[in-house]
């Protein structure tokens, strides 16, 4: 993984360890929360997009998916939670599996019309099918992540619940970047052809990046409804799609660290414009056009220097 | 091989022999990068059958091809720009390795110890042709003549059973075709069965055991060089008249 | 009343709405095989369509086709001006890159929508009238006729224009082949820009025919936009009279299923269908098998 990365994991540690110290505001750490989450998501959104090179719009109706499941199996079915989370997450899997391999074959744009197609069908579903999800008025009562004996009721527990999980995903992700299967990836987004003829077979691994990515998503909102212990339509919504792509190019598509900041920044944003609610869309709108058309490589990397580029 | 209403490959039979340098020769147009494509799985065959070691090939995929034995270098030097020059080669290695998903994400110490051994093997390759030195590079910033050989090293890190090349030589200069040619024959001593499409006669002339002339899509004549470079009907073709 | 005339009702219906998803669909084909790239702003072009419509005639009191000519260019105006600024001056030609950009222009267009219209549904008034007339049982209202006539009108005039002008062969020079058309010294960029105008005009006279049916607010567009996607795909992506059978089959079947099964459902038709074809027959319905299998 290279001596620069650790480093800057073990900072990273540190800091994400002293941060509720230092802060002692709950709603701060509510919001950092919400941002471990959608950095979850976007690591798994950028590996591909970054490694391989195609777009997903539907990463909010996995999101969904994991956090209704395991609301479903926990509540309605009564499952013990790490089974039925486990269970939600493997549905998940599956159902992005059955949803890869036809469109992955197909040029990219195809991948992101069948991601958005399938969004928007969870969104009405889960409000339709009422006496299943609860319909527009939501799910609620969903029980809070308890390990042993240790029920995880508190922002501040959840936090670092959170962190550590994304930590992990982090690093996971990483060593993945830097082995045989990430440099195949790599090789496949600059040229699929090419990469095919080397002997790499590019489908195969587009497909289990695909489900990968669906995954961490799903896994990000089993972890949610947990944590809220109500969720709502809305978990499903295409916006939330658009709002994590946005960070993944505002990180810098290939960059996991820019990724990092691309989803606290992002997660951070939305908060501190409450106040203009009615201009939130039109500035995400701005935003992500202004950084497509003139920083396509992401923000970060040129904000930081080519530190940050594809090894990161 | 059928290109919309255009019939660029018809009824070709080709053999080629193991452990020697074949060249296929022909007009612009004639479908050499045709057969090529065709042969690594780019386009599969509308028609007939390819034959690998015994095996059909034409239905199967570029990565099965490759995984079989067959690797390439292409017209226009295709390297993956967003790796360095090790790396570009390590993905040559692909097919003779392993290490998963899994093994990559957990780091396991399997996929440890197989990334060593794709370093190292790359590394080798790199000092055949001389160009060790420049591992860390981005593939970019090397010369045109030492992009084709980080391609060609790419390609023969998989240790292809055929490898074959296309238009090794073009865009290099005297000095630089004649090191070419020179590393080819090196490589048909140590075994290589080689197949290259070329435009440059002289090289052709010097280092290859066998000539094929293609034109339209069909084989003209085939024999040694010598013989090839006196065949009326390639001659024609090459005036245009063919 | 009898099955038939109901069936009929659906089916007059479906074709209606169909008709707007025909031109929402060749707004999506003209770009896309002028530059390869999918405009997600082209839903946003629909319901602009609507909401300027509105704002001519209702608010301003201006006669009906002068309000219908001033809304087709305004809306042909907004989608000159998405071509001409982000799309030409994007640092990065990746078409999945430009595609990304018009989501983001469909967003800032929904976001300016909301400031300036508000977020209540607004509405218009059919063009001639309510009373339904009956035909073979079935109610059909004379917004439907207009709205056949005019759809038929414009395809026709695009057709012609497309096959007959100068210009139009010009488009269909690029299309086909971006670099010949470039040697052969067609100004590529003002053919390319002068697609995104008449996607935005096409998307325009959609929203305003649809609007008296199916009253608008500034996030109609997502919806339009990925239903009329889901008719250029159905009949064929790039291909106009697919654009046209995949705009009316798909009005079909929404209105049948509304009709028929549920009316809650009606909207995931649109997309089960779109994933249908593009996991079984991904050129279309009318389409060549072209598709790149990378």
């Amino acid at each position: 993984m290279g001596k620069n990365n650790k480093t800057f994991l073990f900072l990273l540690a540190i800091l994400i360890l002293i941060f509720p110290w230092a802060v002692r505001n709950n709603y701060f750490l509510m919001v950092l929360n919400v941002a471990a989450l959608n950095f979850i998501v976007v690591i798994g959104l950028n590996l591909l997009m970054g490694y391989a090179g195609q777009i997903s719009l539907g990463q909010g109706a996995f999101f969904g998916l994991g956090a209704y499941l395991t609301a479903i199996f926990t509540v309605t079915l009564g499952l013990p939670l790490w089974p039925a989370m486990g269970l939600s997450l493997l549905i998940t899997a599956l159902v992005a599996y059955i949803i890869g391999v036809p469109t992955l074959k197909l040029e990219g744009h195809y991948l992101v019309m069948a991601t958005l197609g399938f969004n928007v069908i969870t969104y009405i579903l889960s409000i339709q099918l009422e006496p299943v999800t609860g319909g527009p008025s939501g799910f609620a009562g969903i029980p809070r992540l308890q390990i042993g004996g240790l029920i995880l009721d508190s922002d501040k527990k959840m936090y670092f619940l959170l962190w550590a999980v994304s930590l992990l995903v982090f690093i996971l992700s990483l060593n993945l970047i830097h082995s045989r299967v990430g440099r195949a990836l790599a090789a496949l987004s600059h040229n699929e052809i090419v990469a095919k003829c080397a002997g790499i077979p590019t489908e195969n691994y587009k497909i289990k990046i695909f489900v990968f990515s669906a995954f961490l998503a799903s896994l990000a909102g089993a972890l949610y409804a947990h944590y809220f212990t109500f969720i709502s339509p809305g978990t499903f919504s295409f916006f939330y799609s658009i709002q994590v792509v946005t960070m993944v190019l505002v990180g810098g598509i290939g960059s996991l660290w820019g990724s990092l900041c691309g989803a606290i920044l992002l997660t951070v944003l939305p908060e501190l414009l409450h106040p203009v609610k009615e201009y939130n869309v039109l500035i995400y709108g701005l935003i992500l056009m202004l950084i497509l058309v003139f920083f396509p490589r992401g923000l970060l990397p040129v904000l930081v220097g080519t530190l940050w580029g594809k090894k990161a | 091989m059928r290109f919309g209403g255009l019939e660029a490959l018809q009824e070709l039979s080709l053999n080629f022999q193991p452990q020697k340098i074949a060249a296929i020769i022909g007009p612009n147009g004639a479908g050499k990068t045709t057969l090529l494509n065709a042969i690594s799985g780019i386009y599969p065959a509308d028609e007939g059958e390819i034959y690998f070691l015994g095996q059909p090939i034409s239905q199967l995929s570029p990565h099965q091809i490759a995984q079989l034995g067959i690797n390439r270098t292409f017209q226009q030097v295709q390297l993956f720009t967003n790796l360095n020059v090790l790396e570009n080669v390590m993905v040559g290695l692909h097919p003779r390795t392993k290490s998963g998903f899994l093994s990559g994400l957990f780091h396991l110490p399997r996929e440890r110890e197989e990334e060593h051994w794709i370093r190292k093997q790359a590394q080798e390759a790199l000092e055949f042709f001389g160009l060790l030195t420049k591992a860390d590079w981005p593939a970019t910033s090397l010369s045109m003549a030492e992009q084709k050989k980080v391609e060609m090293a790419r390609a023969l890190a998989n240790e292809p059973k055929l490898l074959m090349l296309d238009e090794p030589v073009a865009g290099l200069n005297l000095r630089e075709m004649e090191a070419m040619a020179a590393m080819l024959l090196k490589l048909k001593e140590k075994g290589q069965t080689i197949v290259l499409v070329e435009h440059n006669m002289d090289l052709v002339m010097s280092i290859a055991d066998w000539v094929i002339v293609l034109n339209h899509g069909t084989k003209i004549a085939e024999g040694v060089p010598a013989e090839v470079q006196r065949n009326e009907r390639v001659i024609a073709a090459y005036l245009g008249s063919g | 009343m009898t099955f038939t005339a109901q069936f009929l009702q659906f089916l007059i219906s479906g074709l209606t709405t169909g008709s707007t998803y025909s031109l929402i669909a060749i707004g999506f084909s003209l770009i896309h095989n002028a530059t390869g790239i999918v405009n997600f702003a082209q839903g946003e072009f629909v319901m602009l369509g609507g909401m300027f419509m509105i704002t001519f005639y209702t608010f301003s009191h201006l006669p009906m086709i002068v309000s219908f000519i001033l809304t087709l260019i305004s809306v042909a105006a907004v989608g000159f001006l998405l071509e001409y600024g982000p799309i030409r001056r994007a640092k990065s030609k990746d078409i999945l890159i430009l595609v990304m950009i018009t989501v983001g222009a469909s967003i800032t267009i929904k976001g300016l929508s909301m400031i300036i219209w508000g977020k209540n549904p607004l509405n218009l008034p059919p063009f001639s009238g309510e009373d339904p007339f009956l035909f073979w049982g079935a109610a059909v209202m004379p917004q439907s006729l207009w709205i056949f006539g005019l759809t038929l009108g414009m395809v026709f005039t695009l057709h012609y224009f497309l096959k007959n002008t100068m210009v139009g062969k010009a488009m269909r020079a690029v299309a086909a082949s971006r670099r010949s058309a470039l040697l052969t010294g067609i100004p590529v960029n003002r053919m390319i820009l002068l697609s995104f105008t008449i996607s935005g005009a096409l998307g325009a006279a959609a929203g305003i025919m649809l609007t008296p049916i199916t009253t608008t607010s500034y996030d109609v567009g997502a919806m339009l936009g990925l239903k009329g996607f889901s008719a250029a795909i159905l009949g064929g992506y790039g291909s106009m009279p697919g654009a046209v059978w995949g705009g009316l089959l798909l009005g079909v079947f929404e209105s049948l299923s509304a009709g028929f099964i549920s009316s809650e459902y009606k909207d995931v038709v649109a997309f089960l269908i779109l994933l249908i074809i593009l996991f079984f027959k991904p050129s279309g319905l009318l389409g060549q098998g072209k598709i790149k299998r990378v």
